[in-house]
C-alpha cells in the first residue's frame, strides 16, 4: 500500500499494467516490483526447482526471485526482474515457471517431493538406462525445472553497438561515484559516469539520510545536473557496466526508456564498448540474507529494500513489519518504517549487546528461527534466551550485512580478500589494471566515508593522469560506524535457503561437504549454487560461510567462487547487434552490379564480392542450358565478363623488378615492358599461396593481379615480405583494384568486338598473345591486356571504374549482336577446366607446384620465396598426389568435386584412398563430363582406370585418366 | 566514337537528410596515392609544398585546405585529394591513381560524432580527434579513412564497391542518434 507523502515517484501521472491478467494503477517512477507491492500483490513468482511461492525480496538488480516475462510474440523477453522493469502505461507481464497459475502450481507437488530433491538428486537417480538421459529425463527435468522462455520467433527488437572513451570510467553513482565523476572532472578530465538505475543517486534515493543539510536525493539530484553541464562529463544512465576486459576496455548494456525505443529508427538498447584510462568502481555494496527456516515466503525481504520501497517509492511492503538483522542496517529500516506510519511487531538483533531507543517491541540476543504462512508470510517465530514466541507480521526485513559489489574487480581471475571485521570479501588491489574500487565497493560503509572516498579516488586518478586538481570540500553526511556481528544461519527445523534463484539450502552445502565436494568451486557446481544469470549476488558469501562450518575451516581458507560477466543478464541480440543478416559483412558490388541484376542473373558471393552466375534468356529452364550455351558462345563467337574482383596491385620503384623475382617462382625482372607473364606464388612452407598475371606498364612499374578471393592475403603477404624480409628494396605497393573496372572479352570475335570500339585498332603485330598498353575509348584512356583464362583468343580490357557500368552495358549489346553475349561464373568455371586450368580449388594450401605439374616454373636462377622448402624431398616425391584430369568411361557418367578416387579392384574405403576430385563439370566442347584432381603418381597413370566414389551423395564412377588440359593443349587459339 | 558515361561511387544513394545531420557525396575529380621512395620524405615534402601548396602530412595528420588536400593514408603512403599530381612527384615517390577506387562520404551535423561512434572503434573526443586528424579504421567491418573536417563534421571513405553498404549503414546510424536524442 501507498504511504502518503513518501516516494520520489510522479503522483501526478498514474499508468494501468497489467500482471498475470490482472489490471493495476501505478505511477511513473515505479518498478514493476514497488507497483506490485503498492497493490498488495506478495506471490509474484514460483522458485526454480521446487516451485516454491516467491515475492520480491530486493529493490535492484540482484533480485533473485521476482523474474517475469515482458511482452508478447517475437519480442516477447523472459526473465526481467521486476525491480529493474519500470511500469508504463500498458505494460504487460506475467509470472513464470508455474502452470497453469501462479496460485494453483500443479508442479508445486516437487516441493512436497523435496526429501529426495536435494543436491545431486539428478547425478544420482538418472544414470540408468544410459540412453534415457538425453532423450527422456532431461527434458522432463527442464520443463519441470526452469524460468521463461523465448518465443522462439525471431526478435524484432532491435538492439545496436557503440564505443565510447574516456579517461575516467565511473562505474556507480551513488554517493561514492558522484564525488569520484566531480573530482576528476573538475581537474578536467574526460569522464563517464555509468549507473544501472533509471536515476543517479543509488543508495541516497533509498535512505533518509541528508547531505550538506539537503535530503540525499535532492543533493544527488542537484550532483548530476552540475556533472551533465559539464563539456567533460557524459552521465549515462539504465546502463550497467557488464563485464571488465583487457587494456581498460568494459561492456556495458544500456537500455533505451519504452517511449524513446518506440520512436522509428530507434534502439531498444546499446551494447556499448567502453575504452577507458582508469576506472573507479564505486558499485556500492549488496546487502545479503540470513538462512533461518523458510525464509523464502513472500513477504521476506532485504531490510535496504525494505528502505527503498518505503523512501524511493511510498510503498509499504506490509502492514505489520518484523525487522531481523546482525547491523544497524535493521534499526534504521525500523526508524524509517516508523517515521512513515508503518506498525513495526518487533525489531529482533542477534547482537546480545544492542541497544535501541525506538518505540518497538526491542528483541536483543534474539533470531528468528522460521516463519509461518500459506502462499505468503503471516507470522515470524522469534526465539531468544527466554524461549520462542511466535508474532503476526505480512513483512519480514532481514539484513545478515553487506557484501561490497566487486564484481568487476574480478572479472579479470583475481580473487577477492576477506575482511573480518567487516566480515565481508573486499576487491584487492590491482584486480584489474587501471581500476581502484571506491566507497562501500571498497568496503567503506558510512555516507561521509564514501563521499571521502570518492573524491579521493576521482581527484588521485586525475593527478594519475596529469591533471591539477583544486580544493574541493567532502559534503557533510552521517559517518555512523559499522557495526556487525556473525550470522549466517538460525538452526532450526526445516529447510534455510542461501540461493534463492537456484534453490539451494544450507542442507544441499551440508551435503555437499558430506560428499566430499569440499572445495568451494566442487560446491558451487554440485549444488548450483551462484550460478548463472545470479552470480552469487546474493548468495555467494553466506553459502561459503556454511561450507566453512560444515568442512570445520574458516572463511578465508574456503575462499569464494569468483565472478564472472556479466554482471547483469545481456540478451544474446545486444551483443550480436547488427550483426544478423546482410549486417554481417558488407557486400561488394562490380560497377556492372546494378546491369548484371537487371538482365537477372542469380548472384554467387565470391569472397564479400557479387558475381554472376549465369545470365538466363527466355527459353532456358535451367542454368545448365545458360551455362553450355555461354560456353558456346565464347568458344564460337565472343563472351564478356566482368573480372574486376580480381584483386590489382601496382607495384613501383627501382627494385621492382627484384621484388617481385623474390615473391613469384619465375623470373619477372626480366619482362619486357608492354608484356603480360604468368607467376605463382609460394608460401614461405612451400605451397602455392596464389597464381596470377604481372604486367610491366613502365620500366619501374608492374601491375600484378591475384585471385578474387586471395587478393587480401596477397597484399598482406607482400606488405609483409617489404616491411620484415625485403625493406631494403625500394619498392612501393598500392592496391587499385577498386580503381579499375576490368572485363574479360573472349572468344575468336573478341578482337573485332574490341575494334569497334577502341579509337585505334590492334592487331597481332601490335597486341601478341600476353601483350599489354594503353588504348583509349572515346578519348578515354584504358588498359588493354592479352591474356585469357577460357583458351580462346581473348583479351582483358580496364577502364577507370566510374565508366564501368557505362562500358560494361556496351560491350555486352555488341557482343550480343555478334552472336555472343555475357557469361557468368559457371560458364568460366567450365571453360578453364576444359582448358586445365587451376583456381584455388586446385591450389588449395596443400598443394605445391610439383602437385599442379609446374615445378618448372620455379627458376633456377634466383632464389624465391617458398623455393627452399619446395625442394624438400617429401614435396617432389613422385608418389605424390599430382594433378590430372578424369573423364567417366562406365554407365555412371558423373564426376563430383570432392569425392574420392580408388584403383578399379580396390573397396572405396579409407586406406585404398589413391586422390580426390578438385572441380567438375559436363563439357558441351567435348561433350562429356570432365573433372581435374590429384591422383596419386597421377603424371605416370594416363590411360589408366579409377574409380570415383563419393561416399556422402552415393555416386561411384568408373573413369579414365587423361591429361589436364583437353582443349586446345597447344594453344593455338590463344595466339591466333 | 562512343561515349562512356562516367557514375559516381555513391550515385543514386546520397544526398540524405535525418534531422539535423546530412550525408553527402565528395567527388574530387583526382585522388593519387602517393609512396615517398627510400630517404625522399623530405624532398617529396618540398615538391608537394611547391607544386600543391602544402607539406606532407605527419602519421594521422591531413595538410592543404579545401580543395586541394593531402591526407595521411597509411604506413608511408599519402592521398592527394584534387589536383592532378604534377608529374615530377614520381621522382620522389610511386604515385598510383586512385580517383575512381573510393567512395567519399561527408558527415555532417550536430550529433554527427554520435553516428560515428556506432560504425567504429576510434577515440573520437573533439580534443583526442581534431579537425585535421586523421586515421585507417574499421568502419562498420569495413577498411576505412576518417577525418575531421570541422566540429561536427566528418570525412569517411571505403572501397568503391562497399558504396552501397557503407551509405546503408551510416543511414541507420543516424536514424538512431536522432530518434534517441
Amino acid at each position: 500500500m501507498r504511504i502518503e507523502g513518501k516516494g520520489l515517484i510522479e503522483r501526478g501521472t498514474p499508468v494501468s499494467f497489467t500482471f498475470d491478467g490482472a489490471r493495476y494503477q501505478g505511477y511513473e517512477g515505479d518498478t514493476l516490483a514497488s507497483a506490485l507491492l503498492a497493490n498488495g500483490v506478495r506471490m509474484v513468482g514460483r522458485s526454480f526447482k521446487y516451485h516454491r511461492p516467491r515475492g520480491v525480496m530486493t529493490a535492484g538488480s540482484e533480485e533473485p526471485n521476482a523474474l517475469v516475462t515482458i511482452g508478447l510474440g517475437a519480442a516477447q523477453e523472459p526473465n526481467l526482474r521486476a525491480t529493474t522493469v519500470e511500469v508504463r502505461e500498458g505494460l504487460w507481464a506475467r509470472s513464470q515457471n508455474r502452470w497453469p497459475t501462479l496460485g494453483y502450481d500443479l508442479l508445486a507437488l516437487n516441493d512436497l517431493a523435496a526429501p529426495f530433491l536435494g543436491a545431486g538428486f539428478y547425478y544420482k537417480t538418472f544414470m540408468w538406462p544410459r540412453r534415457f538421459w538425453e532423450r527422456v529425463y532431461e527434458p522432463i527435468i527442464r520443463r519441470a525445472a526452469g524460468l521463461g522462455a523465448l518465443s522462439g520467433a525471431p526478435d524484432e527488437d532491435r538492439y545496436e553497438r557503440a564505443f565510447a572513451h574516456c579517461d575516467l570510467l565511473v562505474i556507480g553513482a551513488g554517493p561514492t561515484g558522484l564525488m569520484a565523476a566531480l573530482g576528476a572532472a573538475k581537474a578536467g578530465a574526460d569522464v563517464i559516469l555509468a549507473d544501472e538505475d533509471t536515476t543517479p543517486g543509488g543508495r541516497l534515493l533509498a535512505e533518509t539520510i541528508e547531505v550538506d543539510g539537503v535530503a540525499g536525493a535532492i543533493w544527488a539530484k542537484e550532483m548530476v545536473a552540475e556533472l551533465a553541464a559539464m563539456p567533460n562529463v557524459r552521465v549515462m544512465t539504465r546502463t550497467a557496466i557488464t563485464g571488465a576486459y583487457d587494456q581498460g576496455t568494459y561492456a556495458a548494456l544500456e537500455t533505451r526508456p519504452y517511449a524513446m525505443a518506440r520512436r522509428p529508427g530507434a534502439t531498444v538498447g546499446t551494447f556499448w564498448r567502453l575504452v577507458a584510462r582508469r576506472t573507479v568502481l564505486a558499485a556500492g555494496a549488496l546487502e545479503r540474507p540470513i538462512a533461518f527456516a523458510n525464509n523464502d515466503r513472500p513477504g521476506v525481504m532485504m531490510a535496504g529494500a525494505v528502505r527503498a520501497y518505503v523512501n524511493r517509492w511510498g510503498v509499504a511492503p506490509g502492514g505489520s513489519v518484523v525487522v531481523f538483522g546482525n547491523n544497524d542496517s535493521a534499526h534504521r529500516t525500523a526508524a524509517d518504517l516508523l517515521e512513515a506510519g508503518v506498525h513495526v511487531a518487533a525489531l529482533v538483533d542477534s547482537r546480545h549487546y544492542a541497544t535501541c531507543d525506538l518505540d518497538l517491541p526491542f528483541y536483543p540476543g534474539a533470531e528468528v528461527c522460521g516463519t509461518q504462512g500459506r502462499r505468503a508470510l503471516e507470522s515470524v517465530t522469534i526465539r531468544s534466551a527466554r524461549g520462542e514466541v511466535r508474532i503476526r507480521a505480512d513483512c519480514l526485513a532481514v539484513s545478515g550485512g553487506w557484501n561490497p559489489s566487486m564484481h568487476l574487480a574480478c572479472h579479470m581471475t583475481a580473487r577477492p580478500v576477506w575482511n573480518a571485521d567487516l566480515l565481508a570479501f573486499l576487491p584487492p588491489d590491482g584486480a584489474v589494471p587501471g581500476m581502484v574500487a571506491a566507497g562501500a565497493a571498497a568496503g567503506e560503509f558510512s555516507t561521509r566515508a564514501c563521499l571521502a572516498a570518492g573524491l579521493r579516488a576521482g581527484q588521485e586518478v586525475a593527478r594519475d593522469l596529469g591533471f591539477k586538481t583544486g580544493d574541493l570540500a567532502v559534503p557533510m553526511a552521517e559517518d555512523a560506524p559499522y557495526d556487525i556481528f556473525p550470522l549466517w544461519q538460525v538452526p532450526g527445523r526445516g529447510r534455510a535457503w542461501l540461493d534463492f534463484q537456484n534453490d539451494v539450502t544450507v542442507k544441499d552445502v551440508e551435503q555437499a561437504a558430506l560428499e566430499n565436494f569440499r572445495s568451494v568451486e566442487h560446491m558451487k557446481r554440485y549444488t548450483t549454487q551462484g550460478m548463472a544469470p545470479d552470480q552469487g549476488k546474493n548468495s555467494n558469501v553466506a553459502a561459503l560461510a556454511v561450507l566453512a562450518d560444515a568442512t570445520g575451516r574458516g572463511i578465508p581458507e574456503t575462499g569464494t567462487t569468483t565472478f564472472r560477466p556479466p554482471y547483469v543478464p545481456v540478451p544474446i541480440a545486444a551483443m550480436g547487434a547488427g550483426a544478423s543478416g546482410k549486417g554481417f559483412a558488407p557486400e561488394r558490388h562490380t560497377t556492372s552490379h546494378a546491369e548484371t541484376e537487371q538482365r537477372g542473373a542469380p548472384m554467387i558471393e565470391a569472397g564479400l564480392w557479387y558475381r554472376p552466375s549465369y545470365f538466363s534468356r527466355p527459353g532456358e529452364t535451367h542454368w545448365r542450358q545458360s551455362c553450355d550455351r555461354e560456353v558456346n558462345m565464347v568458344r564460337h563467337a565472343v563472351g564478356v565478363c566482368d573480372v574486376s574482383t580480381l584483386g590489382k596491385i601496382d607495384i613501383q620503384g627501382p627494385d621492382a623488378g627484384a621484388f617481385l623475382d623474390f615473391v613469384y617462382t619465375s623470373m619477372m625482372s626480366t619482362l619486357a615492358v608492354g608484356r603480360v607473364r604468368y607467376g605463382l606464388m609460394l608460401r614461405e612452407d612451400g605451397h602455392v599461396m596464389d597464381d596470377g598475371t604481372s604486367a610491366r606498364l613502365a620500366e619501374n612499374h608492374y601491375l600484378i593481379t591475384t585471385t578474387t578471393a586471395a587478393a587480401g592475403q596477397v597484399m598482406r603477404h607482400l606488405e609483409f615480405v617489404h616491411q620484415a624480409l625485403r625493406p631494403d628494396l625500394d619498392v612501393r605497393l598500392a592496391s587499385v583494384t577498386e580503381t579499375w573496372a576490368q572485363f574479360a572479352v573472349a572468344g575468336p570475335k573478341s578482337r573485332a568486338l574490341l575494334n569497334g570500339l577502341l579509337d585505334a585498332p590492334v592487331d597481332d603485330a601490335r597486341f601478341p598473345y600476353m601483350a599489354c598498353g594503353t588504348v583509349h575509348i572515346g578519348g578515354i584512356s584504358a588498359r588493354l591486356f592479352r591474356i585469357s583464362f577460357s583458351g580462346e583468343h581473348a583479351y582483358e580490357i580496364a577502364v577507370p571504374a566510374r565508366y564501368g557500368a557505362a562500358l560494361f552495358t556496351e560491350l555486352v549489346s555488341r557482343a550480343e549482336a555478334m552472336e555472343g553475349g555475357a557469361y557468368g561464373m559457371e560458364a568460366l568455371n567450365v571453360l578453364r577446366i576444359e582448358k586445365g586450368f587451376i583456381t584455388h580449388a586446385e591450389i588449395h594450401g596443400r598443394t605445391t607446384a610439383f602437385d599442379i605439374g609446374m615445378q618448372r616454373m620455379i627458376s633456377a636462377k634466383k632464389d624465391c620465396i617458398g623455393k627452399a622448402a619446395a625442394a624438400r624431398p617429401g614435396l617432389v616425391d613422385e608418389a605424390r598426389e599430382q594433378l590430372v584430369a578424369l573423364k567417366p568411361v562406365g554407365a555412371v557418367k558423373e564426376i563430383l568435386a570432392g569425392a574420392h578416387l580408388f584403383n578399379a579392384g580396390d573397396p572405396a574405403t579409407r586406406d585404398h584412398d589413391q586422390g580426390y576430385v578438385t572441380s567438375a563439370c559436363y563439357s558441351p566442347t567435348l561433350g562429356h563430363v570432365i573433372g581435374l584432381g590429384f591422383l596419386k603418381a597421377g603424371r605416370a597413370r594416363m590411360g589408366e582406370r579409377v574409380r570415383m566414389v563419393d561416399h556422402l551423395r552415393g555416386s561411384d564412377t568408373l573413369c579414365e585418366v587423361i591429361e589436364p588440359v583437353q582443349f586446345d593443349p597447344d594453344g593455338g587459339r590463344l595466339r591466333g | 566514337m562512343v561515349d562512356l558515361k562516367s557514375q559516381t561511387p555513391c550515385a543514386g544513394r546520397v544526398p540524405l537528410r535525418v534531422g539535423p545531420l546530412s550525408l553527402t557525396e565528395d567527388t574530387p575529380e583526382h585522388m593519387t596515392a602517393i609512396a615517398p621512395y627510400i630517404g625522399q620524405d623530405q624532398a617529396l615534402s618540398d615538391a608537394l609544398k611547391s607544386a600543391h601548396g602544402m607539406a606532407a602530412p605527419g602519421t594521422g595528420r591531413m595538410t592543404g585546405k579545401s580543395g586541394a588536400r593531402a591526407l595521411w593514408f597509411g604506413q608511408r603512403m599519402i592521398l592527394l585529394i584534387g589536383p592532378e599530381p604534377e608529374a615530377g612527384l614520381a621522382e620522389f615517390a610511386a604515385l598510383s591513381d586512385q580517383s575512381d577506387g573510393w567512395a567519399v562520404l561527408r558527415l555532417e551535423g550536430a550529433g554527427a560524432r554520435d553516428v560515428l561512434a556506432r560504425l567504429t572503434p576510434l577515440d573520437l573526443r573533439p580534443a583526442q580527434f581534431r579537425r585535421g586528424h586523421t586515421a585507417r579504421s574499421d568502419c562498420a567491418h569495413m577498411a576505412a579513412s576518417i577525418t575531421r573536417l570541422g566540429d561536427e563534421a566528418y570525412q569517411i571513405m571505403v572501397f568503391r564497391s562497399m558504396a552501397a553498404t557503407l551509405v546503408h549503414e551510416v543511414k541507420i546510424a543516424m536514424g538512431r542518434v536522432v530518434a534517441q536524442k
